[in-house]
């Protein structure tokens, strides 16, 4: 973005080694009072506000995933889930204030990596700079938490706490530099490069990829798939609390997508805020009525995922595409729900809340979509030209071309390395908790609190 | 004296305190159980899949009566628990050895 890529890093030193950013003093071009930047640019205020406001808004959505996954889970796991969607934000927090940012926004090694700002030391202590700080913070926040949600019931504490680091310091910084921090996705020779407004890719298909190799390397819950190997679903204790928080999930999207602006002044907030909208709509619909052909009932499991599935899908394109397309973008938004989530149960992978299908499969189709459906009319975090076109309006398959290299890209950097990362821990520590933990429920073993002390339900299938 | 144990669908329950009352029974002890019977269960369904429950949340009244009562209480509780269709519950009889209020110490049916 504008601001993302903006020179504001560039102008400094040229900085590589990791601590040598303490070295620098706070006299460079910083600002940590604010006043020079107020009064080189007094419409500045405006901006800081709206993306403050907007990063507050999506920090609140660490509330939705918590409430969505606790819901999506059985109460013996309660305490748990909350814990992951706690501590993701905590660990996740410091590890991208010491190494995340740096390596997302740093200086640019070859296209692939940052190399300076860390821990905000030095020159970096700056108004500006700590604006972006947290607005990227509460996006890579984002990431790491949905996969608390693929590996949930199953995944040990201590395992997670080392994968919220690792995802918050590495993982997710270096893609998210590729494609925000001038790295060499922003630089494909074709179309205008890979572009990814909010986080299709970025942040939501990296989670949800990183998801995916953590429920594949867990492998299923005692009691998913019968001896025959037939999919049993087992249903989430709190239908409730799964739907406050799509509600508030939804609500703090409206941060999410028009806060990327990062300027109060690109008035484009608004076509955003309805595209948004539009496609969560078209994609809750759509899974709903596709299962209520199947079954005959108004399924809010699935109309919920739908929600999430539209609104990831839109995460991308929100920002280049009129609300026709945000419509049919979302409907084949929910599509790719229903068939992501059968074909995951089809291949053995067990994703207790559908995070792979609504954040993975949606994210990808996000950043490829905007290839298609972008019309035109607003550029790389700018209301000036070059704008962004794809193949409906005229735009050639450039545009395209750089969205399938990313979406290549991503899976493949995002699968490798979580892949790895859960192969290791399980090598040296094991990642998956013990089979009597398992039925007995998380929460005590784990943490010596139910969720639920006087609560107990016979109920079975 | 005898014990009266009903087990009903829950939203029958007013129907049945109501006939009670009306036999002259308003002394009830009503616990929450689950369970099936010839039935087999219900079809429920989580994200597009569908499952079996085969435990089904029910009610159990329970009313200790002298003997002579007990045809009355049972009609009453049928009538009242019913609805035609399967799940309607059951009722059981068992004899109760000996009674007490625990305020007077009155024991025998001069406690119930």
């Amino acid at each position: 973005m504008g601001f993302r890529n903006s020179g504001v890093f560039r102008k400094a030193l040229l900085l590589s080694l990791v601590f040598s950013s303490f070295l620098v003093g706070a006299v460079w071009a910083a600002d940590p009072t604010g006043a020079k930047t107020i009064e080189s640019n007094p419409g500045l205020a405006v901006d800081f506000v709206w993306v403050l406001l907007c990063g507050f808004l999506v920090m609140f959505m660490q509330a939705g995933f918590a409430c969505v996954e606790a819901g999506f889970c059985r109460s013996k796991n309660s305490t748990n889930l909350m814990m992951k969607n706690l501590l993701d934000f905590v660990m996740g927090c410091l590890a991208f204030w010491a190494m995340g940012y740096a390596i997302l926004m740093g200086k640019d090694w070859h296209g692939l990596i940052g190399t300076s700002g860390f821990f905000l030391a030095g020159k970096y202590y700056d108004v500006q700079t700590y604006l972006s700080f947290f607005w990227q913070l509460v996006f890579c926040a984002t990431a790491a938490t949905i996969v608390s949600g693929a590996v949930a019931e199953r995944l040990k504490f201590s395992a997670y706490l080392i994968y919220s680091i690792v995802v918050s310091a590495f993982i997710y910084p270096v893609y998210a530099h590729w494609v925000w921090g001038g790295g060499w996705l922003s630089k494909l020779p074709f179309g205008l490069g890979h572009v990814d407004f909010a986080g299709s890719g970025v942040v939501h298909a990296i989670g949800g990829i990183v998801g995916l190799a953590g429920a594949i390397a867990l492998g299923p819950r005692y009691g998913r798939f019968d001896k025959e190997g037939n999919p049993r679903p087992i249903p989430g204790h709190n239908i409730p609390l799964a739907a406050l928080g799509v509600f508030i999930l939804w609500f703090g999207w409206y941060g999410f997508n028009p806060g990327s602006t990062f300027s109060a002044h690109h008035l484009r907030i608004s076509i955003i805020a309805v595209n948004t909208t539009l496609a969560a709509a078209a994609a809750s619909l759509t899974a709903m009525l596709i299962v209520y052909a199947q079954t005959k009932k108004f399924d809010i499991g699935i109309a919920l995922n739908g929600v999430l599935a539209g609104l990831v899908a839109i995460t991308a394109p929100c920002a280049w595409v009129e609300s026709w397309a945000a419509v049919v973008i979302g409907v084949i938004a929910g599509i790719i729900l229903v068939i992501g989530t059968y074909l995951l149960e089809w291949l053995k992978i067990d994703d207790p809340v559908g995070a792979v299908p609504v954040h993975g499969f949606n994210g990808l189709w996000g950043i490829i979509s905007v290839g298609i459906f972008a019309d035109g009319t607003y550029g790389i975090y700018s209301i000036k030209p070059p704008f962004v076109k794809g193949l409906l309006y005229g735009g050639g398959f450039g545009q395209l071309l750089a969205q399938l290299i990313g979406a290549v890209a991503l899976f493949a950097w995002a699968f490798t390395t979580a892949f790895i990362l859960f192969k290791v821990m399980d090598a040296i520590m094991g990642i998956r908790v013990s089979p009597e933990e398992e039925l007995h429920g998380l929460d005590i073993p784990e943490h010596g609190t139910p969720a639920y002390p006087e609560f107990i339900t016979l109920r079975r299938r | 004296m005898k014990e009266v144990r009903a087990i009903i669908r829950p939203e029958r329950l007013d129907e049945v305190l109501k006939a009670l009352e009306e036999v002259g029974h308003p002394g009830v002890t009503v616990a929450q159980v689950e369970g099936h019977g010839r039935q087999t269960g219900l079809v429920e369904q989580f994200r597009g899949r569908t499952y079996k429950v085969d435990l089904l949340p029910k009610l159990e009244v329970r009313v200790v009566c002298k003997d002579e009562d007990v045809e009355k209480i049972m009609r009453a509780i049928r009538e009242a628990a019913y609805t035609g269709e399967i799940g309607d519950g059951k009722i059981f009889v068992y004899p109760v050895l000996e009674a007490m209020r625990i305020r007077s110490g009155e024991t025998g049916e001069q406690a119930i």
